[in-house]
């Protein structure tokens, strides 16, 4: 009985952290259902979408870990890569070659752009949000500056096919088919393959004259790493793995596949792990049993002639993902190293930071630069995915729909997880798919459907801050007024810092 | 000398830069020959067009909810009520029945439908924003936007007779843009639209001295809701709410509700959007449905920034002096930019620069005051 009411407070504060989330997907499923679009269609549209946007939705979960709240100035980031974009383009560069040159341009203007950022924001400590908000805006007009008056008309350029006939000004779009389009997503899966082996033979090789002349001690974890890597490679050379390794795009089917058969193995060590290395009880195996069990019936539904469809219709481009995987890997472990624990108590509470001798102002740019750095490398992946750069619209709306989404998947000012991200973007994205024909065959008119999804992401992201600063405001007001006025005080805004 | 340096202190370098930037532009527009008269009445008539929308950033800083980007939601209330009352009087076809009445009583129409929307709205946005003390600002950005969104859904669902609102032949939805030349547009600023509707003894509404257009009605309407908020800060009730605005602990110890405070200014802030984007269409002669209010908060949050406010303290001077420089630089950046580099679109990111960087410098401020 008590066990049953344990289950009953579960369920019920699983549906109260994830209301935001739940309420969405809802949401979504009833957009689905009234849109009466294909599975193909959205299924391939959702991909598509979270190849473009997840990196980017990723990269604002720093910023909140060092409570510095939803980073609004990711727009910094994202015209810090337009920028290397356009010159890269410019110079007619292209293909993986580009993309490499565009980071390199991109990556040093973020970290400045980045770094000024952080040290203004340091200026007005609870009020980084609006800040943000604004600053995105002043960007945006310097942008405009650079892109419609400085360029042609300070720096001369020559090129019809980008800048306006008078000479002056870049035009509206840029084509970049032919350049840096799908550039990162037409890699061969051999090609990242091979880059991985030598990269980690390099790395091994150098542990191991470290190990040589004693500086650093070898663990067994590296030459796993190594074994496995080596392993792959070597695999890669049978014919028929490495024709189909060569092609860049991944049949949604295999990449399922595939997965399931990573996890199962995965499960099957930890279960020969825990029954003849440590010895444990049968009830620890039940947790890996029921998974395999689940994995197998998620294969199974694979067969299923309306699944099947879909997972064939979609492909995947790989690096993208992999890129995804790395990000949401590095969110994770940044958490274990020093920085990570000084960014997270600087976000709980400013004054412990201080007291601990944690340099507070220090941490809270860094945390910025990383963050801006990531939004340029996520622009980078959209646009090339997109492959037709909007130059003075591409980067209005990333801050507002990043959000939107990362707030849809659950998270708050003070917490977010790549999880959420993850989540956030689907549901947020699916909505985007089907909202307009859903409102078409609503109220016959595609356009009240397209209306409603921009008020979704301006709604969710005015109800989250509102829940928050309520949640802020009864803490504050239940604690002595004094309180106030302390540096701790979190997420104090400007009108009412000094009350 | 010390009094010079208090006064530059006092005035910010932005200011001070935006001020002698404006002078420079009016000197550069006279030497390179536009006609000063014409200027200057485009100048006035923007001041004028703008400026109760500042005017409605008063009462919200003084009452302590700081700038009041949600002012979208008096902005959407008085587009409500203007479109309101434009539909009611194509229904009623007061063109023909009442004559030169017609655009008076559709814009009294107007005004009275989105005063009292504002009233409901507003008191509901201040309830809320006393929940969410502190982070005023971020939450009011986001409701505004929040609103403008819904509301292009409702403009989009609206079904209406009056042809200058809706689409033709769709039978749903309204227009982005409704002229206002068959109502109320220009009927307290436009010279001709004055002649040509109303009789000769409404003629000094709006007339012409030289090249120079005065449009004294809306001169007057103006002035009068400055004086109203300026006797009402200086009212019992007034003084009470700028106090809850500056200090609530010392404020709450005299015996004053501080929350009602806020919610009165709140209020009374989006009424003063709901008569400034009625008085902002019937100056330009368009309503602008939509996406067009969306960042219109942003602009008057700049004016009143740029005339000297605070987000914390502000005066109708700030209003009149703030709206008269940006806007004036606006007006005066178009001709004299297309003249000498030939841009079209400077002045708009000149906009955008002038009146983000304004925002983000008056921020900054007031944190460092309170470090």
């Amino acid at each position: 009985m008590n066990q049953k009411n344990n289950l009953f407070k579960k369920v019920g504060s699983f549906i109260f952290d994830n209301k935001v989330m739940i309420a969405f997907a809802a949401i979504c499923l009833a957009a689905i259902v009234l849109s009466g679009s294909p599975m193909t269609f959205i299924v391939d549209g959702v991909f598509t979408r979270i190849t473009r946007n997840t990196f980017t939705v990723l990269a604002l979960i720093i910023p909140v870990l060092a409570g510095l709240g939803l980073n609004f100035g990711i727009v910094i980031g994202a015209v810090a890569a337009q920028i290397a974009v356009f010159w890269v383009v410019y110079w007619g560069f292209g293909g993986f070659s580009g993309i490499l040159l565009t980071v390199l341009i991109a990556t040093p203007l973020a970290i400045l752009f980045g770094y000024l950022v952080g040290k203004l924001f340091n200026q007005m400590k609870g009020a980084e949000m609006i800040a943000g908000l604004i600053l995105g805006y002043f960007a945006d007009g310097l942008y405009q500056l650079l892109f419609l008056v400085i360029i042609g008309g300070v720096i001369p350029v020559n090129n019809p096919k980008l800048i306006i006939s008078q000479g002056v000004g870049v035009k509206n779009t840029i084509d970049l088919t032919g350049n840096l389009k799908y550039a990162i997503d037409s890699v061969r899966m051999v090609d990242i393959i091979t880059v991985f082996f030598y990269a980690v033979l390099a790395i091994t090789v150098i542990k191991i004259i470290l190990h040589l002349v004693k500086k650093l001690k070898l663990s067994r974890s590296d030459f796993i790493l190594f074994g496995v890597s080596a392993l792959i490679f070597g695999v890669s050379y049978i014919p028929e793995i490495e024709r189909f390794l060569s092609t860049d795009r991944l049949a949604l089917l295999d990449a399922f596949t595939s997965a399931l058969v990573i996890l199962a193995i995965l499960q099957i060590i930890k279960l020969i792990k825990s029954i003849w290395v440590e010895k444990e009880p049968a009830s620890a195996l039940v947790k890996p049993v029921l998974l395999l069990l689940v994995y197998g019936a998620l294969y199974g539904l694979t067969y299923i002639p309306a699944v099947e469809e879909v997972m064939l219709y979609v492909k995947l481009p790989v690096l993208p993902f992999l890129l995804i995987a790395a990000l949401c890997w590095f969110n994770q472990k940044i958490l274990s190293v020093r920085l990570g624990q000084n960014m997270r108590t600087v976000g709980q509470s400013l004054s412990v930071a201080m007291a601990s001798g944690i340099n507070a102002d220090q941490t809270r740019v860094i945390a910025m630069v990383i963050s801006t750095v990531l939004a340029s490398w996520g622009q980078i992946i959209f646009l090339q995915n997109i492959g037709t750069f909007s130059t003075y619209g591409a980067h209005t709306q990333i801050a507002q729909f990043a959000i939107a989404a990362l707030l849809v998947g659950g998270a708050s000012v003070q917490k977010a997880t790549n999880k959420q991200a993850i989540i956030g973007v689907i549901l947020f994205h699916t909505l985007f798919i089907v909202a307009p024909q859903a409102g078409k065959e609503l109220f016959n008119n595609a356009q009240i459907g397209e209306y409603f999804r921009v008020f979704v992401s301006y709604g969710v992201i005015a109800l989250s801050l509102a829940m928050h600063a309520w949640k802020q405001f009864r803490k504050t007001s239940q604690s002595t007024p004094g309180d106030m006025a302390l540096p701790g005080a979190p997420l104090q805004e400007a009108v009412d810092g000094g009350s | 000398m010390k009094t010079l340096k208090t006064f530059y202190e006092n005035f910010g370098l932005p200011r001070l830069i935006i001020a002698g930037f404006f002078i420079l532009l009016v000197v550069a527009s006279i030497i390179l020959g536009f006609s000063p008269a014409v200027l200057f009445s485009d100048v006035v008539k923007r001041w004028l067009m703008y400026g109760t929308l500042v005017l409605a950033m008063v009462p919200g800083i003084q009452s302590g909810i700081g700038l009041n980007f949600g002012i979208s939601l008096g902005i959407s209330s008085g587009l409500l009520g203007a479109v309101l009352a434009m539909e009611i009087s194509f229904l009623r076809d007061w063109n023909t029945t009442l004559g030169m009445g017609a655009p008076w009583l559709t814009l009294l129409l107007a005004l009275f439908f989105g005063v009292i929307l504002a009233a409901i709205v507003g008191t509901l946005y201040g309830m809320l924003l006393n929940r969410v003390k502190g982070s005023e600002m971020t939450v009011s950005t986001y409701v505004g936007f929040s609103v403008i969104a819904f509301m292009n859904i409702v403009w989009l669902s609206l079904s209406f007779k009056n042809g200058e609102l809706s689409w033709p032949l769709q039978g749903q939805g309204l227009r982005n843009t409704a002229s206002l030349s068959g109502s109320f547009g220009g009927l307290l600023s436009n010279p001709d639209v004055v002649q040509a509707t109303q009789p000769k003894w409404l003629h000094w509404l709006a007339f012409r001295v030289g090249e120079f257009t005065v449009p004294l009605g809306l001169i007057l309407v103006f002035a009068f809701l400055c004086l109203l908020v300026w006797l009402f800060l200086r009212s019992k009730s007034g003084i009470a709410m700028s106090g809850a605005g500056e200090n609530q602990l010392f404020t709450t110890s005299s015996g004053i509700n501080v929350n009602q405070k806020r919610i009165q200014g709140t209020m009374i802030s989006t009424v003063l959007g709901a008569v400034g984007i009625i008085l902002y269409a019937q100056t330009y002669g368009f309503l602008q449905l939509y996406n067009a209010p969306l960042m219109m908060g942003f602009a008057s949050v700049a004016s009143i920034l740029i005339g000297g406010a605070t987000v914390r303290r502000a005066r109708i001077s700030n209003v009149l002096i703030g709206t008269l420089l940006f806007q004036g630089i606006l007006v005066t950046a178009l001709p004299v930019v297309n003249e000498v580099v030939e841009i079209g679109t400077l002045p708009e990111v000149l906009r955008i620069i002038i009146s983000n960087g304004i925002i983000l410098y008056a921020l900054s401020k007031t944190k460092g005051e309170n470090q």
